[in-house]
């Protein structure tokens, strides 16, 4: 169980208020969209829920705990572009979080531990549709297949939350309606919780349980910067939970 | 026609172009040294090839009357011990400094506008302390090298490592990586191709620090011997001593560029 709960937060940078009044209540299990103009701060949200931004005023709770300051193992991320390993296969990034969990000295696993890592590795690699590419650089992926990677890499780790900033930003049409299908069988597989930003309204709606419209409810045309932003819609959706799920979900 | 800049050699044209400096500049040597000889046939400023040749196979092959040694490969032997002695003791520190610089920002408040005024030391300057501190043996010429080299290092690999991608380690950091695995599975694999290439931009001041030492104070090595043969205008000496330093200088480099691409397949190929 993951509930996530946001009690009148507010994020100023200096004199620039980016979120004002900010209350949230999300259950477990939850696929949360959030769209926005540009600039209206949900990416600083996402930051926030990352850890590597703090609040001004007001709290983040995480199963009623206030919310780590560093991002960490329970929190996973997908960003736009950058969040893979250059210097490690796709079956080395793939591990990297088993690793790292498992070995605090060297983070790397031998012998049995590896080859139980290795075979749910192989596991993901071939749900996530990257057979045949466990050997190949990131660099050598097409953009679509990257992407496919980093979700599979925080995925392995099985997260309580998993955040993503404009996952699919960057990628062709064609492969996004691909790549909704995985994100949605993965949310299914380790019922996680997601926060999703997004540009595109469609998608925001396709995928998401619940869709957050983040925009200014009062502008001072004088000085611009002087109101935050906050929700101002917040729409529960049909979503798209497995079958056997959709009975016991409120 | 097509513009200039759109018209490119081919394989062999290109290594044609290539050769071509160092045949004019064979040439030239040759023409201006057979006219000289011509005028005065004791000149020693642009000795025959023949003289060349006849002092290389000396300083190569038959042993120095005095110290019993061959002395091309003596004066080299020292030269590349002090040189790498060097290089691998400011690859070392460039490296673990320059990482703990990029990864830890109190580190990073703490000395690196230190080492940024260090670097700025010019070594040579600092040549007499050295002589007066640790003597006129190796440690001295070592050290004038490390001098002028890794603070060079330090500042490069802390730039590279601060320029990783932030995503990166806070994504390394979402997947469970401490501070420390962070720098052992993420910063240290992706640093060792920036070390080879920063080592590779310093090895010609590693070569001038090292010539300069043993100019001054030293009883081998090919800078010592250079200088020494000044005194007697041999340049039968010193010019095929340029050349092999030349050539040792561009062979490790050479190897460290082959280094790079070999063991750093993943790496985006320096210049």
């Amino acid at each position: 169980m993951t509930q996530v709960t946001v009690k009148r937060l507010w994020k100023e940078f200096g004199a620039q208020v980016v979120l004002e009044n900010v209350n949230l209540h999300i259950d477990d299990h939850e696929f949360v969209t959030i769209v926005g103009a540009s600039g209206c701060g949900k990416t600083t949200f996402l930051r926030m829920l990352l850890g590597i931004e703090s609040p001004s005023r007001g709290e983040f709770l995480i199963d009623g705990q206030a919310l780590a300051t560093e991002p960490g193992p329970d929190r996973g991320i997908v960003f736009q572009r950058y969040s893979l390993f250059p210097h490690l296969s796709v079956m080395q990034n793939l591990l990297l979080g088993l690793e790292l969990q498992g070995s605090p000295l060297l983070g790397r696993l031998f012998g049995a531990r590896r080859r139980r890592a290795l075979d749910k590795a192989r596991e993901l690699l071939d749900a996530v549709g990257l057979p045949g590419s466990a050997d190949k650089y990131p660099a050598q992926l097409s953009g679509g297949m990257q992407q496919r990677l980093s979700i599979a890499q925080s995925v392995i780790c099985e997260p309580k939350i998993l955040l993503l900033d404009e996952p699919f930003g960057a990628l062709d049409p064609g492969i996004t309606a691909d790549m909704h299908t995985l994100i949605l069988k993965l949310w299914n597989m380790n019922k996680m919780t997601i926060f999703m930003v997004t540009h595109d309204l469609k998608e925001s709606f396709a995928l998401g349980t619940r869709l957050l419209v983040f925009d200014k409810v009062r502008l001072d045309p004088q000085s611009p910067e002087a109101f935050g932003a906050t929700i101002t819609f917040d729409i529960p959706l049909k979503g798209q939970r497995s079958p056997a799920e959709k009975r016991t979900s409120p | 026609m097509r513009r200039l800049i759109n018209q490119r050699p081919g394989r062999g044209g290109a290594l044609m172009l290539s050769m071509l400096p160092f045949i004019l500049v064979v040439c030239a040597y040759l023409y201006y040294s057979h006219a000289r000889l011509l005028e005065n046939p004791g000149d020693k400023l642009l000795p025959a090839p023949a003289t060349i040749a006849a002092t290389v196979h000396r300083y190569a092959f038959e042993e120095d009357e005095r110290s019993g040694d061959r002395l091309l490969w003596t004066d080299t032997g020292a030269s590349l011990e002090r040189l790498l002695a060097a290089l691998s003791i400011s690859a070392v520190a460039g490296l673990s400094i320059g990482l703990a610089i990029g990864v830890l920002p109190y580190l990073r408040a703490a000395i690196a506008p230190f080492v940024a005024a260090l670097s700025l030391i010019p070594p040579l300057a600092v040549l007499p302390i050295l002589f007066i501190v640790v003597g006129l043996g190796e440690a001295a010429k070592i050290t004038l090298i490390i001098v002028g080299v890794a603070p060079i290092i330090v500042r490069d690999l802390a730039m590279r490592t601060a320029e990783l991608p932030n995503e990166q380690i806070i994504k390394a950091q979402t997947l469970g990586a401490s501070t420390w695995q962070v720098v052992i599975r993420v910063v240290l694999p992706q640093m060792w191709p920036r070390l080879i290439d920063a080592l590779r931009l310093c090895l010609g001041s590693a070569w001038l620090f090292l010539i300069a030492a043993e100019a001054i104070a030293s009883t081998e090595g090919l800078g010592y011997r250079i200088f020494l043969v000044r005194r007697y205008l041999a340049m039968d000496v010193i010019l095929p001593y340029v050349a092999w330093i030349t050539l040792l200088a561009f062979t490790m480099d050479w190897l460290l560029r082959l280094l790079r691409s070999k063991a750093f397949a993943w790496a985006a190929p320096g210049a």
